[in-house]
Formats: C-alpha cells, structure tokens, sequence
C-alpha cells in the first residue's frame, strides 16, 4: 500500500509542479507584454 | 476559438482523471499476486502510451517543420517534447517502484526495456537541453533531425520484450489485451483520460511558445 500511495503521489505531485511551471511562465509573460505596451504607450 | 478549445479540454482531462482514479484504485479488481501494489500499472502504462505519442508529435512536428518551414510545427515539437520528457520522467518513477514491488529491486539493469526507456528519456532531456543552451529560434533545424532520429527508440523500446529477454510482462498481444475485463477497461479509461491530460497540456505549452513569439516580434517592432 505505501508504494501505491508512493507512486500515485509523485505522478500527482509532478503534474501539480507541472502547470505550476506553465502558470509562472505564462504571468511573467503576461509581465513583459504589459511593459512593452506600457512602452508602445509613452513612445506614442 | 483558441481559448474555447482551451476550457473544454481543461474541463473534460480533469474529469478524466477523477473517473481514471475512480477506475484505477476502486473499480479494477484487485490482483491476487501483488495485492494493491498491482494498481500502479494504471498509472505507469498510460504515462508510457503518452510518452511514445508525444515523442511521435515531435517526430511529425519534425518532418513537416523540415518540409514547410513553418516555425509554428517546430514549436508543437519543442511544446510536445516538454510534457513528453514530464511524463517519460514520471514512468520511469513509477516503474521504479513497480519493480520494488514486483522483483525486489529498484532497477533491474539487465531488462532491456528498463535500458532502451533510459536511453528514450535521455535522448530527449539532450533535444531539450539542446533548445535550452542554443539561441531562440537558431536550432529548428538540427533540433528538428535530433527528434526525428530519437523516435527510432520508440519502436525499439516497444519490441524490446519481444526481441530480447525481459523480465516485464507482455500486455498487448496480437489477440489483444492479455488482461482480465475488468482490469482491460479501466486501462482503457486511464489510457483515455491520460491522452486527454496530454493533449491539455500540450495546447497549454503551445499557446505559451506562441505568445512568446508574438512578444518577440512586437519587441522587435518596438526597436
């Protein structure tokens, strides 16, 4: 049972990492348009 | 259309994986042998079926980046790469612990199966390191071959237990699943539900890769 659970939770776990990663990359790019817009915006 | 697509995907692999968990640790009967231990095998063969099919996408990606030059195909290969390197990662975990389970050791390094998926993965962490350490859109090309030629593991790993003796079991035979029904059709569900996570993910990093390309052109416009 302990490596049942073992096994269950890593995949979980790296999954959760996973999209943690994705949502991080996906803010700061988020991030950085909105700092090249600001700029569009003052050069304009 | 694009973010449409993005929720029905999202909506429909988290339910999968509720009813995958369902089928896997509630409805699968349990395996006289290895008792509970058995119902890793849910998780492990999907993540293996997954990997192969991502590692495939990189192979076409490959082929018609090569044939189009179409950027956009090289970055579905660069996306289907990462989450498929995350799932080959994670069925070489798993196997680990199946192995503990199944012959007492953790990595039985005489099993071809075990060495060929070894030689799988590091062949993609090498095309990912690849994009990681190389200027951006400078290695399409050489990237794209290295994908093309690592797939040629795919087929070797499959056969490996045909080909060479192996302590893993055969599932798939010419006649089918060698399973019991039940145990075949929550494979067939976690199978399902896996493929859908994947292609989740996969539109997920590929959206990313395409907003990061939008950024780099609107940064160049601006210079």
């Amino acid at each position: 049972m302990t490596y049942l659970f073992a096994a269950y939770l890593v995949v979980w776990i790296g999954f959760f990492l996973y999209l943690l990663s994705l949502s991080e990359r996906q803010r700061r790019l988020s991030k950085e348009l909105e700092a090249l817009k600001g700029q569009i915006s003052e050069g304009g | 259309m694009r973010w449409k697509l993005t929720y029905l995907l999202d909506g429909a692999s988290s339910t999968g994986m509720v009813v995958a968990l369902f089928m896997a640790l509630l409805y699968a009967p349990t395996e006289r042998t290895m008792g509970h231990a058995q119902r890793i095998f849910y998780l492990h063969v999907p993540l293996a079926w997954v990997s192969f099919l991502a590692f495939f996408v990189v192979f076409l990606g490959g082929i018609i980046f090569l044939r189009t030059r179409d950027l956009r195909w090289d970055r579905l290969a660069l996306s289907s790469a990462e989450v498929g390197v995350l799932f080959c990662t994670l069925m070489l975990i798993t196997g680990a612990i199946w192995a503990k389970v199944a012959w007492g050791v953790w990595w039985p390094w005489g099993d071809p199966r075990l060495t060929t998926t070894l030689v799988l993965w590091l062949i993609y962490l090498g095309y990912m390191l690849l994009r990681a350490l190389s200027e951006e859109g400078r290695t399409a090309k050489v990237a794209a071959v290295f994908g093309i030629v690592g797939f040629l593991d795919v087929p070797v790993v499959f056969f490996s237990v045909r080909w060479w003796r192996s302590i893993h079991g055969v599932v798939v035979t010419s006649k089918g699943l060698n399973l019991d029904p039940k145990m075949a059709s929550a494979l067939w569900v976690c199978l399902a539900a896996f493929t859908l996570l994947y292609a989740c993910l996969l539109l997920h990093r590929f959206l990313l890769e395409e907003a990061r390309e939008e950024l780099s052109r609107t940064g160049e416009e601006v210079v």
